[in-house]
């Protein structure tokens, strides 16, 4: 299923979570996080309030609990943090289940864990709400740099590629009886990892010439980006041979020359 | 005759690191054509390809001779107007196809040529409509089988309307029926095509003439049939029909 949406946070719906422009939604989500984020700590209410707000959105999006829950394992290691803080802060102590903790630390601990949960629920509920070229067209209507656009468009085009790459180097390192139990074979997983950051080093040299070569001159033009104009339809007739308007021949001594310096 | 779509004369060229990879290579591809280039692994094939379009020239290295591509000089002040008229696909479509969706990739090439709105659509769709995949240009590249992948690659190229089609190896990694089904495309095409590979019975397909690159100079360059079955030009330089594979059968089988 994941497949053919997509990433696989994204969970294919129709809700009108699903149908509103991303931008919106990234924007909504900055506003809900900045809030969530300075609610002081001990506002227990307000965060049962913003927990309950994000549990109404996600019951509109239509997404399962038992789909986003999983997906929360990004949170452990701010977890881990917030579970040591009431032993690690100073301060005023308190008797929980016959432990001496720290009490502005237990507070502390309870305000990282629910900002932390409900940051992350509410990512989470945008990623599964918005197709991932959705979300890149969002934030470059937020104005986000087109090189920053460009840099992730790039990693979602190129994450399979990558992954598949590493997949087919993990099979080939077991099939020759390889198996990574142990730190002492560390150094042949990073002698992967090496591997693998040259390959995809080559590959974007070869991605770089591609591009070059259909007249790559620094900039993706924003024409490519676009969502097709609707009111064509007299596609299909042929006009070959006769250049168009657009396809003029004339030398452009500038983008020539950034061209060359592109190399 | 007129003016041949690509006129290679005298084409030397030698890497940085002192590797001399081409030793004056001479080439005329004529309107129309379908060309062959055949030659072992390191003749210099894809050398001389990516001087078709100036991603190596003189400045990449030491180099002689000269490339013109229907008249116009491959040279620095005009690179893009030769890359238009020189579509090149390359081997793998993961290099060739970057963007997230199709319709964004196939667009790609002439919206640097400057095409926009309804004429950039347009083309588009008519190029993905020449190799049939006119279905799938909302699609991510990266959700498409391999075959699929390969013939987007060549719309990509021939939304930016090239004089000439260069193909990097078309059939590598192609299933029977894609491979097929490519051959078709390609067919279909009212194009010049300069083929570089190592398919012999692809090349006997598609191509009528071919032309062999053998460490760095042009050992051949004949109508396909007569290089494969010089026996004494295969062995020299390394080329091989595939077990069991007779030219002349196969032409017979053709012609009928």
């Amino acid at each position: 299923m994941g497949a053919d949406h997509g990433h696989t946070l994204h969970w294919h719906g129709h809700s009108p979570l699903h149908r509103a422009p991303a931008h919106l939604k990234v924007v909504g989500l900055v506003v809900f996080v900045l809030a969530v984020v300075a609610t002081p700590n001990h506002w227990y209410a307000a965060f049962a309030g913003w927990l309950a707000l994000l549990l109404g959105v996600i019951a509109v999006s239509g997404v399962p609990l038992r789909y986003l829950l999983p997906r929360m394992v990004a949170e452990v290691p701010f977890v881990v943090f917030a579970v040591l803080l009431p032993f690690i802060a100073q301060g005023e102590r308190v008797e929980v289940l016959g432990l001496s903790v720290s009490a502005s630390g237990l507070v502390a601990a309870f305000g990282l864990l629910a900002k932390g949960t409900i940051g992350v629920l509410a990512s989470l509920t945008l990623a599964a709400t918005t197709e991932t070229t959705a979300l890149l067209i969002g934030l470059q209507r937020l104005r986000v740099p087109a090189q920053l656009i460009q840099i992730m468009s790039f990693m979602v085009r190129y994450l399979d590629v990558v992954t598949s790459e590493l997949g087919r180097m993990r099979v080939a390192r077991e099939s020759r009886g390889f198996r990574a139990r142990d730190p002492r074979q560390w150094p042949v997983l990073a002698r992967t990892l090496g591997a693998l950051f040259i390959r995809t080093y080559e590959r974007g040299e070869r991605v770089h010439l591609a591009m070059l070569s259909r007249g790559y001159d620094g900039t993706i033009p924003e024409a490519a980006l676009a969502a097709p104009a609707r009111a064509h339809g007299s596609h299909g007739h042929a006009h070959h041979g006769a250049p168009q308007p657009g396809t003029s021949t004339q030398p452009h001594p500038g983008r020539a020359a950034r061209e060359v310096a592109a190399r | 005759m007129s003016t041949p779509v690509l006129d290679v004369a005298g084409l030397a060229f030698a890497y940085p690191d002192g590797h001399q990879a081409l030793f004056g290579v001479d080439l005329h591809v004529h309107a129309g054509e379908r060309v062959a280039l055949l030659g072992p692994n390191g003749a210099g094939k894809t050398t001389l390809v990516m001087h078709l379009n100036g991603i190596l020239g003189p400045d990449a290295g030491t180099a002689a001779g000269s490339v013109a591509v229907s008249g116009l000089p491959v040279a620095k002040d005009h690179l893009r107007e030769i890359r238009r008229r020189v579509g090149i696909v390359f081997q793998d479509p993961d290099d060739q196809l970057f963007m997230g969706t199709v319709r964004a990739d196939v667009a790609f090439g002439p919206a640097n040529l400057g095409l926009t709105g309804a004429a950039l659509d347009r083309r588009v769709m008519e190029a993905l409509e020449q190799v049939g995949m006119t279905e799938f240009v909302d699609r991510p590249p990266h959700h498409l089988s391999f075959g699929q992948r390969r013939r987007v690659a060549v719309a990509t190229v021939l939304a930016m309307q090239p004089e000439i089609l260069v193909l990097d190896e078309p059939s590598s990694n192609l299933d029977p029926a894609s491979r097929r089904e490519l051959a078709d495309v390609l067919r279909s095409l009212d194009v010049t095509v300069l083929m570089v590979t190592h398919d012999l019975p692809y090349a006997l397909e598609l191509c009528p003439r071919a032309v062999v690159l053998s460490e760095g100079r042009v050992v051949a360059d004949a109508p396909t049939i007569e290089v494969l079955t010089d026996e004494a030009l295969m062995t020299r330089h390394r080329l091989e029909l595939p077990w069991g594979f007779d030219p002349a059968a196969a032409v017979r089988l053709t012609t009928g």
